[in-house]
Parts: structure tokens; C-alpha cells; sequence
């Protein structure tokens, strides 16, 4: 079986550029400097690094929400990289994308009924009385009460704006999602409510995900394979459990050694170990 | 045994809204003992910020006020002094480092500014030998090439080059104690590593007291000696970081503790997390009893604690707890029930 999504030698360049009015490219900097991975139906794929390695713009590169510089983007068989206009909107009924900021990412000046009609309507799914009721459904799906459709979203927390998001992106049914880190802004609490939430909706729905985070607890407890980035590549993956107990490459082992663990019986030798790991990783 | 260096006695802080009172530290006692470092734990609005300034005398005022307790330093109640008199406590015995090194450092200014500034407001001495201090202070906190870094701008440093700034600026006092306002929340995983690292050496070294406040569970375990618990403007729970990690209390820890993805756990990817359902109560009108209570699956037995706010009380030596259905309790309950 071939996988839902196959990403190849994705490159993503950028240009620096110098002047404050005569802008001009000095130099070129790969955010994504060849990332190969695949992902099957209904798994999830842990993407996890730092901040600046890449990860958010390989997310943003496999749905086309950013066009990659060079490299292969099939999902679903298709090329999406050589897509555009329709042919592209039509695909992205299947893959969908929850945003980090739930602040940012609704449009505050939308009901929340509207945000999560918004994809139906763009693609002309069902009459308004079908949409009407389909949001319901999904309001009541990721745990939000439909009796608030008529509400914007500034009424409501981190978690249930995350809910909001969530809804919207499961409007149309997708077969792929990319998470792009949906937790790191919301408290603990609130943040295992929505992890078990991403978790059910997949055993419900068959749903794939690519979960993007820096968090690595929390990419281990939904993911079935990892990938860990750093400047631009993929310097390890493979199943969750061998990349966590048996990392390879000197830059995981040491980004494990830094997640602080809530034991502290077990600080001084997890300090040690951190030393012993010293310029794995750049300062 | 000697008194604590800071002792904070049912510290009240409240903010006086258009929407009505908001209760952000609504009883709060803690104590930091000399050199060492007390955890400040809790989520979002749970008041751990605020009660990091009220200490310090820096809640916006209006609209906040401290509308009752203690705040005793070393023997003086800081909630008493003049502005004049909370100043120099500032410069000279308490520091207090922020999240974003950003923006509490001048955008405009030249770390060498910065720090000689710092350095000559409180200690009198000229400016040659204010940058020579500035280029120890930035080797001790880890920054290599000091004498060339002290000429550039923030901007041109890294996030954790640029919180090890703010560690040395907060140094240059010698303070007695240094408070940490989510020191690493901004910085990547590596780099708060070495941070918190730093910040325990320091203290080691320079015999420093420590408040560290921060949501993350795991940088307590990390730095703190001592851990308090927040929750909705209270102290919930208090012990020491070994005794709290491994006999938590409150159902609240308890559940925090519980809703934790765990780094180590090969069998987390089948399981769910144990949520904590709903959310905290709105501080513009918190309940009148246990303010854990509708979150709490304990709560609604008989003894009324949704009613009846509980008492912070010490369970064991050392561990304090504010409920009236901390763990070992509910333990010996169902032991002495009979079978």
C-alpha cells in the first residue's frame, strides 16, 4: 500500500535581504533544506525540533500554503506541487491544518458557527440548512457546546477557541491534518483535554496526522513515528519508541537530555548526563 | 533554626476593575529560606506573577492594590515602605528577571550601557570600573568573548544569550534574592537547560535566594527546593520539590501532575491523558468555598468544602495543603472503612 502523503527532497529557500529602502538579496538561507518522509493513513507523524529548524515551513510546504522551492509533494497519489486554482482547493478538502495561536488563527470578526461553516461554504458543500446542522455535529464533536454558534470567538478560552479550530478543520472531512503545534499555547490541564481530543477524533475518523511540535513529551504521547529536525533536515526518525529509548544521532540524544523531568530524585543525573552531551548541540 | 529570609502572610492583592474586583492573590503565605530556591507553580491567571510583584512593589497601580497581608524581608514589611525605601530594596537585596529578555532590556541601548548603568546606580564607583565588573559578570554568566559582547546591541544576541544578559544585570546587586518570572518559557529546550543550570550555580555561588515561577512542572523539578502550588489566587499546596513530586496532596497537583505527557512513557501513545475537566474560575467572582472544588472529583461529599473555603493546613511537617480531601487522607479513609 502506498502511503497517504510522500514528501521528497522538500526545499523551501528564503532570501535575506539588506537595505531599508532598496531591499537587496545578500544571500539565500534553506529553512527546509531536503526533508524526505511519509506518512500512512491514519498514523501520526511526530515532527519535532527547535525553534528556526524548519518544521512549521515543512507543515506550511506540504499543504501549499507556501510553495516550495524544489521537491515532491504526492498526497493521495497526486502531485500537489504541480497543482494550482481549482485542482488545488479540491485536494485540500483532504488535508487540513490546526493552528498553533487559537488567538490568531479566528477571525474575530466571524460567529463561531460561521468559522466553522467557512470550509463548507468555500467548497459549496450541502444548503445552508445542511451546513447548519453539519456544524453542530462538529461543534459537538471536538466538545463544544453548539449552543454557542452565534458567539465570537474572543469569548472564549484557549481550549475552546482550539476547539473551535478543530472543528473547522474536520468540516470537510479530511484524511490528513497538520498540527502545527496545537498545544503549546494552552495550560496543562487544558492542553491533555485537547491531546485527548486529537486522539479520539483520529481513532473515530481514520484521521493522519502531522503533528508539529517542540514539545517533545507531548509529541511522544501522539505519535506512532517521529522525525527530528534541525536546521533544515531531518536528522533522525523512525518508530516513537526507538527514537526515544535508542537515539542515534548525538543532536536527539542531547535535545532528550535537556526536556526537565518532573522527578527530581533523578535531576543530578540527568545534569550529568546534559554535560557529558555538551556541543552536541550549538549554543 | 533561623527566621526565613522572605515570609509572605496572607498577601492580598486585588484589582479594582470596570468589571468589579478582581481577587488575583487572594491569600497567599509563602516563605523563601536564605540560598534557597522556592517553585512557584500554577497555570495561566492563577496569580503567580502578581504575586511575584506585589512582593517586589511593581503591581500597576491603579489599578491593582495590595488590600492586605505581609510581605517580611529580612525582618521588614516591604508592603510598608515608601517608594524611595522600595527602590533601593530593588537595587540592592531583591532582583527580578523576566520571560522575554526582549523587551526588558533596551532595544536602543548597548548591553555596556545597560549594565554600567545598573552598576553605578547602586554602587559607587567609576565608569571604568563599572565595565570592567560588567565584563566579569557577562563571563560569569556564560557569555564568551565578554569584552567584545558588552558593545553590542540586544538584538545582535541570541534568546538565551540575551536572558544570560538579564541574569548578569539582576547579578550586578548582589542580590539576597533573585526572582525568575518564567526565566526559559521563551527559550528552546537546550538552551533552558543551560539556563536553569546557570541560574542553580549562581545561587550556589553567590549564596542566593530564589523565587522561580514558571507552569512547567518539569523546570520545578529541576530547580526548586521548595515548591508552591497556585491555583485561582491561592496557595493550594505547599512541600519540599522530593516530597511534593512523590506524596502530592491536592487533588489539584494530583491532577497536574497526572495531565502531564510523560517524555519516558513508551505506553502514552495508547493511553490518554487524565484532563483536568472544565477550567478555573473566573477571580471577578470566585466561589465561596473551595475554589478547586468544581473541578475536583472529590468534592460534593458531605463536608461541604464547595461551601466552606478550606484552610491552608500542615498535613506533615513541612507539607501544607488547602483541601479537605488530600491524598493520604482519602487513603487512610478507605482503610478505616469497613469491609
Amino acid at each position: 500500500m502506498s502511503a497517504l502523503l510522500e514528501v521528497r527532497d522538500l526545499v523551501k529557500r528564503f532570501p535575506v535581504k539588506r537595505g531599508l529602502f532598496f531591499e537587496r538579496t545578500v544571500d539565500y538561507v534553506d529553512a527546509v533544506a531536503g526533508v524526505s518522509f511519509d506518512i500512512a493513513a491514519g498514523e501520526t507523524l511526530g515532527l519535532v525540533g527547535e525553534s528556526g529548524s524548519g518544521k512549521s515551513t515543512t507543515g506550511f510546504c506540504v499543504l501549499q500554503l507556501m510553495r516550495p522551492t524544489s521537491g515532491s509533494v504526492r498526497f493521495e497519489g497526486r502531485e500537489l506541487t504541480e497543482l494550482s486554482g481549482e485542482e488545488l482547493r479540491r485536494v485540500r478538502r483532504n488535508a487540513q491544518i490546526v493552528f498553533q495561536d487559537p488567538y490568531s488563527s479566528l477571525d474575530p470578526r466571524m460567529t463561531v458557527g460561521n468559522i466553522v461553516a467557512e470550509p463548507l461554504v468555500v467548497h459549496g458543500v450541502g444548503t445552508r440548512r445542511d451546513r447548519r446542522a453539519r456544524v453542530r455535529e462538529l461543534l459537538d464533536v471536538v466538545g463544544f457546546d453548539p449552543m454557542y454558534v452565534n458567539r465570537y470567538p474572543h469569548e472564549f478560552s484557549g481550549g475552546q477557541r482550539q476547539r473551535i479550530g478543530i472543528a473547522r478543520a474536520l468540516a470537510l472531512s479530511p484524511r490528513l491534518i497538520v498540527c502545527d503545534e496545537p498545544v503549546s499555547a494552552l495550560d496543562v490541564s487544558i492542553q491533555a483535554q485537547i491531546i485527548n481530543l486529537l486522539k479520539d477524533l483520529q481513532a473515530e475518523f481514520g484521521l493522519a496526522y502531522l503533528f508539529i511540535a517542540h514539545d517533545l513529551a507531548v509529541v511522544r504521547s501522539v505519535s506512532d513515528r517521529i522525525a527530528v529536525m534541525h536546521r533544515g533536515r531531518i536528522v533522525e526518525s523512525g518508530p516513537a519508541k526507538q527514537v526515544y529509548e535508542h537515539p542515534q544521532v548525538a543532536y536527539t540524544k542531547a535535545l532528550l537530555a535537556s526536556v526537565p523531568v518532573p522527578d527530581p530524585g533523578r535531576m543530578q543525573e540527568r545534569k550529568a548526563e546534559r554535560r557529558r552531551l555538551q556541543g552536541a548541540v550549538a549554543m | 533554626m533561623s527566621a526565613p529570609l522572605l515570609e509572605v502572610r496572607d498577601l492580598r492583592t486585588h484589582f479594582f476593575t470596570r468589571e468589579g474586583v478582581v481577587r488575583a492573590v487572594d491569600g497567599v503565605s509563602l516563605s523563601v529560606d536564605r540560598g534557597r530556591t522556592l517553585g512557584l507553580v500554577g497555570e495561566s491567571g492563577c496569580g503567580k506573577s502578581v504575586t511575584a510583584l506585589s512582593i517586589i512593589g511593581l503591581i500597576p497601580k491603579p489599578p491593582a492594590r495590595i488590600v492586605g497581608g505581609e510581605v517580611i524581608f529580612d525582618g521588614r514589611d516591604l508592603t510598608k515602605l515608601s517608594e524611595r525605601e522600595l527602590e533601593d530594596v530593588r537595587g540592592e537585596r531583591i532582583a527580578m528577571i523576566f520571560q522575554d529578555p526582549m523587551t526588558s532590556l533596551n532595544p536602543t541601548l548597548t548591553i555596556e550601557t545597560q549594565l554600567v548603568e545598573t552598576i553605578r546606580r547602586h554602587n559607587d564607583v567609576s565608569k571604568r570600573e563599572a565595565r570592567r565588573r560588567g565584563i566579569e559578570l557577562l563571563d560569569e554568566v556564560g557569555i564568551p568573548n565578554p569584552d567584545a559582547r558588552i558593545r553590542d546591541y540586544p538584538h545582535h544576541l541570541s534568546g538565551g544569550m540575551r536572558q544570560r544578559v538579564m541574569i548578569a544585570i539582576a547579578l550586578s546587586c548582589e542580590p539576597d534574592l533573585l526572582i525568575a518570572d518564567e526565566p526559559t518559557t521563551a527559550l528552546d529546550v537546550t538552551v533552558q537547560a543551560q539556563v536553569l543550570d546557570l541560574l542553580d550555580e549562581l545561587r550556589r555561588e553567590h549564596d542566593m535566594a530564589m523565587i522561580v515561577i514558571t507552569h512547567d512542572m518539569g523546570v520545578i523539578a529541576e530547580v526548586a527546593d521548595q515548591v508552591a502550588v497556585m491555583y485561582a489566587g491561592q496557595i493550594v499546596e505547599q512541600a519540599s520539590a522530593v516530597e511534593l513530586f512523590a506524596r502530592p496532596e491536592h487533588p489539584y497537583t494530583e491532577a497536574l501532575l497526572g495531565a502531564l505527557p510523560q517524555l519516558e512513557d513508551a505506553a502514552s501513545r495508547a493511553g490518554r491523558l487524565t484532563a483536568i475537566p472544565g477550567r478555573p474560575p473566573s477571580l471577578l467572582d470566585p466561589p465561596e468555598g473551595c475554589r478547586f472544588a468544581a473541578r475536583c472529583p472529590y468534592a460534593g461529599e458531605p463536608d461541604g468544602c464547595a461551601e466552606h473555603p478550606p484552610e491552608l493546613r500542615e498535613l506533615r511537617p513541612g507539607h501544607l495543603v488547602r483541601s479537605e480531601h488530600p491524598a493520604s487522607e482519602r487513603a487512610r479513609s478507605r482503610e478505616g472503612a469497613p469491609a
